[in-house]
């Protein structure tokens, strides 16, 4: 058996009559990058706090490197590093200051430099923080977390607020991250950053998990319902493959899904060339992470007990 | 790293901090100066009993000051800085790492005491150029000595104790000088407390540290007698203010 980072079991958090997390069970294998998915509110943070140590569980069994974070050991807090969703940095000290600061208090931290190499604040090395825009200082967050040679990290939310081109660069320190052996644990609202970055992902909603396993298969995506569209001209006729004019949507596409893809192409584009139309805009897609996301996360009430798998009732696209 | 060279490399790096920003110590050592020179020309001219001895008041309010500088470095600004840092997320940050989070708040500490035994020192060099203050010399100095650190350690204790009380930064500056303005007062840091003022007000002077702090401070620069229980009030008022930081204290913002 592959060797856990995290192991949590029935793990379950209450603030007084609220039940912000309500028995998960989770792990992370060593060097893996785990993302957990979820609305606000769902008992994400909840749950990373208390493999960070801030929190205090109400019940359940929960190991981080083989230790209880509660216990507020020292020895844990040297390997690992964390990211949270915010906080603040003295202002008037510089980069490089700062992450030698943080660096002092770790047995093997890495050289200062190397750190600010790795996520690009070459030239911002000698400014103080208060200089820094938003998106460095975030940088600068992940900079401090990797200051001490972390085996296993933390990242809340770490790309809020990038623009694409500072989110790239942050995916490719995560990714270099992954290949150097670290393990990290991410949460994140971005379906992308899952699913380039992660190798497992788990969906929470409502205090619970209800779906897990790799971005590309998650909640049977990958042997699910096909979505197939297109545009006919208003008023044309549809074929019956298609399911008639239920199908046809505001603004002029006609969507519909399908278990049999093969079959149903096979059905619509005979149906076209034997009338000679085209169909415009044709496409076929599996539905997206954030498709299967939307499906699990979408109906929360608070007692319904979610189901373990997408349920059939074809919702389309949030967007 | 063990744990005094990590405190003592922490305290490096919060002086450097410190003095990056201007505003703030140039305002922490220029307060009590500032206030030294409005009290002695608004009330200078006069003078005023203190435990039976005849006291130029320009000469009293050296002694005052100063010890109205060694509150603020360390009660008002340890209360302020900690509830900003709290907010910031800069101590729950800290907290995540290695660094004992008593090591964190004992480097602050000594910081704080560091710019207040700076302060006297301008004080007292201020005091002695322009206001006739005698310096404390021989057992009165090593007197001083102690008054001054264990006045400082314990309104630092007691501004880490007062941060429980403080929902936000916001409030913090509204918290503190509620709890401090009023006993600076009615201590005779900002205006004499003669032995004839009424009992209540030299009630509140035998109970709380600050007159207690004021008047050891004062056996230094003014030659009135020192008394070693105005050390232990100010020692046990210390003490108090751990026991409570230690229990009350709090890493997160509490927003």
């Amino acid at each position: 058996m592959t060797e856990r980072a995290i192991d949590v079991r029935g793990l379950h958090k209450s603030y007084g009559d609220l039940e912000a997390v309500k028995g998960i069970d989770v792990h992370v294998d060593v060097g893996e990058v785990f993302a957990l998915l979820g609305p606000n509110g769902a008992g994400k943070t909840t749950t990373v706090e208390i493999l960070e140590g801030y929190r205090e569980r109400t019940a359940g069994e929960v190991s981080v490197l083989g230790f209880d974070p509660a216990s507020g050991s020292r020895a844990l807090k040297e390997r690992v590093g964390i990211v949270l969703q915010s906080t603040g940095i003295d202002p008037f000290l510089t980069v490089a200051e700062t992450i030698s600061l943080y660096s002092g208090y770790y047995p093997h931290p890495r050289p200062v430099d190397e750190v600010i190499d790795v996520v690009g604040l070459d030239e911002k090395r000698d400014s103080r923080v208060v200089k820094l825009s938003g998106g460095q200082q975030r940088r600068l967050d992940v900079a401090i977390a990797l200051a001490g040679d972390p085996e296993l990290l933390f990242l809340d939310e770490p790309t809020t607020g990038f623009d694409p081109t500072a989110r790239r660069g942050a995916w490719e320190v995560v990714k270099n991250l992954a290949s150097l052996g670290k393990t990290v644990l991410l949460t994140t609202h971005y379906m992308d950053e899952a699913q380039y970055l992660a190798d497992r992902v788990a969906v929470i909603a409502a205090g619970q998990i209800v779906a897990e396993g790799p971005p590309s298969t998650l909640a049977g995506r990958d042997v699910g319902r096909t979505h197939i569209r297109f545009r006919p001209d208003p008023g044309a006729e549809l074929p019956p493959v298609a399911g008639g004019d239920a199908s046809r949507r505001t603004d002029g596409w006609v969507e519909f899904e399908s278990m049999e893809p093969t079959r149903a192409l096979h059905e619509l584009t005979s149906w076209a060339v034997d009338r000679g139309v085209e169909l415009d805009g044709l496409e076929v897609r599996r539905p997206s992470l954030e498709d299967v996301y939307l499906e699990l996360t979408g109906d929360q009430h608070p007692e319904a007990q979610p189901e373990p798998v997408a349920s059939g009732r074809g919702r389309r696209r949030g967007r | 790293m063990n744990v005094p060279t990590l405190t003592l490399r922490q305290v490096r790096f919060t002086n450097k901090a410190f003095w990056r920003n201007p505003p703030a110590w140039f305002f922490t050592f220029a307060f009590p100066l500032m206030f030294l020179v409005i009290f002695t020309t608004l009330l200078g001219n006069g003078s005023v009993q203190v435990g039976g001895k005849e006291i130029q008041e320009s000469t009293y309010y050296v002694a005052a000051m100063a010890a109205f500088g060694v509150i603020t470095a360390c009660y008002t600004n340890m209360a302020i800085s900690v509830s900003f840092q709290r907010d910031q997320g800069i101590l729950k940050r800290t907290r995540g790492t290695p660094l004992p989070g008593g090591a964190y708040l004992t480097a602050r500490v000594i910081h704080s005491m560091l710019m207040a035994i700076l302060l006297v020192v301008i004080s007292a060099a201020f005091g002695a150029a322009f206001y006739n203050a005698a310096l404390p010399s021989g057992v009165s100095l090593l007197r001083f000595i102690v008054i001054l650190l264990v006045g400082s350690a314990s309104f630092c204790a007691l501004g880490l104790a007062v941060t429980a009380l403080i929902p936000n930064a916001d409030a913090a500056p509204a918290v503190v000088n509620a709890t401090i303005l009023p006993l600076l007062f009615l201590s005779g840091v900002f205006i004499p407390v003669g032995d004839d003022a009424p009992t209540w007000i030299q009630w509140v002077g035998r109970i709380f540290p600050v007159r207690h702090f004021a008047e050891a401070m004062g056996a230094g620069f003014i030659g009135t007698p020192f008394h070693w229980q105005d050390t232990l009030n100010v020692a046990i008022w210390g003490l108090a203010g751990l026991l409570l930081a230690a229990r009350y204290f709090t890493w997160e913002p509490r927003r």
